[in-house]
């Protein structure tokens, strides 16, 4: 018995009719999955106060895009994952004892002034933890400037120190750097996420692995870090591990939406951020300039793009002598 | 010299088909000949309501020189000359047969020849009077290509046993069962152009059809006596990389020879003509048997068939009768597309007819739509272009109606592979807007 087609509905699309599996939750997963080893870490380090404040971040996140979208009468996202992966970076950039209520608001602002505004996920010109992070540094300087050492006791002890960079930046002589051992495994003072290289390089060896992210953006930012400190003869395994470098390079600017899209192009944002990092560590105002040179970085990256179109094939120009 | 391709993508092959050798469709009783199968201008019917026709016999033709004629794929009588449904879309002027199930063939289809006997105006000759067009999909005039302009000098021909669309077998097939009508075609078609040089492209995907496409060029060579020895060695076959889209003639071209064709430009720019093997073998039996171009080899595959399977199919059978020849529906099916998955053409309807582009069938239960999200600039469009262009400016622009800009951004110089689309997490139909907007600048142009 034979089934007429006829009686069938034919469905038609324009090509192709295949695709990957791939989608954007696959990719804000991953980002998550790859974020995990650093939080743990955090947790592991400074216990109850990073828990709290990744968790407020975390839900917090997801939470202000329904909310706005509601009030905006848009069509519900929360379900692509990247509120959460906006929470859970902007939480791995705040000081372990940061209010979770100011942690809250950094990402509500970060979520609705850095995103939701601009019509959501694709059309923000500025990563969006940053850009939380950026207006709680400027509306609570003391509280997002005040550290502590890893609690490595039983007991819950907040001993306020100054980071890495804080002790090179205000030259102070009676503190003790950490060893590059200590700045690598994470045993040191600093933001949830910018204590343990390895875990986070752990954690960028998986998007690498998942074709989540190339080499173009963090080869470029941390190594023209790299080639500063040398020909400066600074320190350069120290400003490599020190502050947010690690993070930064290898998650937030490399962030799809804030970053050119052609791969010429990222290599040249690359190199703005490291070169504006160094100028904002060495003759800045702050110890740490990760931040502010990505956000400065995305502002160019629409220029980027316009002066990055790859050489169509067949250009006049890509032609080669014809035998 | 063999160069990487650049971008491209690695679908899943389901080359399911690959081993099943080619067998003859039933004869159909009824055949929808279009007037219009190939790219360029159609033909008028030279025929009438009423008239007997023959196999092979001309029904339809045109003064043009980007044209073919079509002709009759059975013998019995003209029975309608009306629009009809059409795989390309909209309904096309067509010649409806009904056969008498004789088969008759027609006087005019007889032997024309051979290698030593034919000049190549003479072969030129059979391959337009046969209404040879390309088989690989496109569908071009093939004796056009083998009249290059004043200037051009053409050195290569290359054959495309790429067959790089995911599902299609039936160019494959014919390497393997058919090499030596393949490459006595080529050897047409070279003396025809006048070149020494003749390279065949297969992916490495298809050793077979490697391995017997060598044989048998070593086995000619000793046979086609009239071409001298230093020529027949000229002809070799290049193993490719199996990548998506390979097969298509500029990337051929760029792999094979390391040639460029320039954007707006055309293969014989730069020296070369490419075809289909399917093409040569058309080329081969329109001057050996004299037949024209009234069948063709086909896949019919995918998960929504029940036995799928390679036929070979006159022209004008509707899809539905060779679907009923591979088993029928398996289950609910959600797509019918004509080609490959990736380029291919989804119909509405299976009352459409078999034309010489028609690659193959696919059945799909999945018709793999699905909503979109907004662009997250990820640039994976950019980096598998074959043409080194960004896609997804195309949507942006085009959702935003700024045709003028498309152009700036080369939108013209895309070959439509879907590579793009296929690799989009946010599910965009970027081919889909590229298409919108191609339209939509040709117009512009048109008014202006």
């Amino acid at each position: 018995m034979e089934e007429k087609l006829r009686d069938n509905h034919l469905l038609v699309s324009a090509s192709p009719h295949l695709r990957t599996k791939e989608n954007v939750p696959r990719v804000m997963l991953d980002v998550i999955i790859a974020l995990v080893p650093a939080a743990l870490a955090a947790v592991y380090f400074f216990r109850w106060y990073a828990l709290r404040i990744i968790l407020v971040c975390v839900i917090f996140a997801p939470l202000s895009e329904w909310v706005s979208q509601k009030i905006m009468k848009r069509k519900n996202t929360i379900d692509d994952f990247s509120a959460v992966v906006t929470g859970l970076l902007l939480a791995l950039t705040l000081p372990p004892t940061i209010p979770p209520w100011i942690a809250a608001i950094g990402v509500i602002v970060a979520i609705v002034l850095g995103k939701a505004i601009f019509g959501g996920l694709g059309w923000n010109p500025f990563n969006p933890a940053l850009v939380g992070r950026a207006v709680l540094t400027v509306s609570w300087p003391l509280e997002m400037t005040t550290w502590i050492k890893p609690i490595t006791s039983g007991l819950i002890q907040a001993v306020t120190t100054a980071t890495p960079l804080n002790i090179i930046k205000e030259k102070m002589i009676e503190e003790k750097l950490p060893t590059y051992l200590e700045m690598f495994l994470g045993n040191r003072a600093g933001s949830l996420g910018e204590t343990s290289v390895l875990l986070i390089l752990i954690g960028a060896l998986y998007l690498f692995y998942r074709k989540q992210i190339t080499w173009h953006v963090p080869l470029s930012f941390a190594g023209i870090v790299v080639f500063l400190s040398f020909v400066l003869k600074l320190d350069v395994l120290f400003n490599l591990f020190a502050g947010g470098l690690m993070l930064g390079a290898f998650f937030m600017a490399t962030d799809y939406v804030t970053s050119p899209l052609t791969r010429k192009g990222q290599v040249i944002f690359g190199l703005g951020c490291g070169l504006m990092t160094m100028l904002i560590r060495l003759k800045g105002g702050f110890p740490e300039g990760v931040c502010y040179s990505i956000l400065i970085m995305n502002m160019l990256t629409p220029a980027i793009d316009k002066f990055t179109v790859p050489k169509k094939f067949g250009a006049k120009s890509r032609m080669s002598t014809n035998k | 010299m063999i160069r990487k391709l650049r971008g491209g993508i690695h679908p899943l092959e389901e080359k399911n088909t690959k081993d099943l050798p080619i067998r003859q469709a039933t004869e159909p009783k009824q055949v929808v000949i279009p007037l219009q199968q190939h790219t360029g201008v159609p033909c008028q019917p030279l025929v009438k309501i009423g008239d007997q026709v023959n196999v092979g016999q001309k029904i339809g033709d045109i003064n043009a020189f980007i044209s073919a004629p079509v002709h009759s794929s059975v013998s019995g009588k003209v029975v309608a000359i009306e629009p009809r449904a059409h795989p390309l879309g909209p309904t096309v002027l067509s010649i409806v047969i009904e056969s008498d199930g004789k088969n008759l063939v027609d006087e005019n289809v007889r032997p024309k020849g051979n290698l030593d006997s034919l000049t190549p105006a003479q072969i030129k000759d059979a391959v337009r009077e046969a209404g040879i067009v390309g088989l690989g999909g496109a569908a071009f005039p093939t004796a056009v290509k083998l009249f290059p302009p004043e200037g051009k000098k053409i050195d290569t021909l290359l054959l495309n046993g790429a067959e790089c669309e995911p599902y299609l077998t039936a160019d494959y097939r014919l390497m393997v069962e058919r090499a030596e009508e393949i490459i006595y075609g080529m050897k047409l078609l070279m003396k025809a152009l006048n070149v020494q040089q003749g390279i065949i492209g297969i992916e490495d995907n298809k050793p077979q059809a490697i391995k017997t496409m060598i044989t048998q060029i070593k086995k000619s060579d000793s046979t086609d006596y009239n071409l001298r020895n230093q020529e027949l060695k000229k002809i070799r076959v290049i193993s490719l990389k199996t990548k998506y889209p390979q097969g298509s003639e500029k990337h051929l071209i760029k792999v094979m020879l390391d040639r460029e064709v320039p954007s707006g430009g055309l293969p014989l720019d730069i020296g070369v003509v490419v075809n289909n093997v399917g093409t040569a073998f058309a080329v081969y039996e329109a001057v050996v048997t004299g037949l024209p171009l009234i069948k063709r080899t086909v896949t019919i595959s995918g998960d929504g068939v029940k036995e799928p399977g390679n036929l070979e199919v006159k022209i004008g059978t509707l899809f539905q009768e060779v679907i009923d020849q591979c088993g029928g529906l398996n289950g609910k099916v959600e797509k019918v597309i004509m080609g490959g998955p990736l380029m291919g053409l989804a119909q509405y309807t299976t009352e459409v007819p078999i034309i010489k582009g028609t690659t193959g069938i696919l059945l799909l239960k999945d018709s793999g739509i699905i909503e979109s999200q907004p662009c997250i600039r990820c640039g994976r469009c950019i980096d598998v272009c074959p043409m080194y262009l960004m896609p997804t400016m195309y949507a942006l622009l085009v959702e935003h109606k700024k045709w003028e800009e498309t152009e700036k951004y080369s939108i013209v110089d895309c070959i439509e592979c879907g590579c793009c689309a296929y690799v989009c997490p946010s599910k965009i139909p970027l081919v889909h807007y590229i298409k919108y907007g191609k339209a939509e600048l040709l117009a512009l142009k048109k008014k202006i």
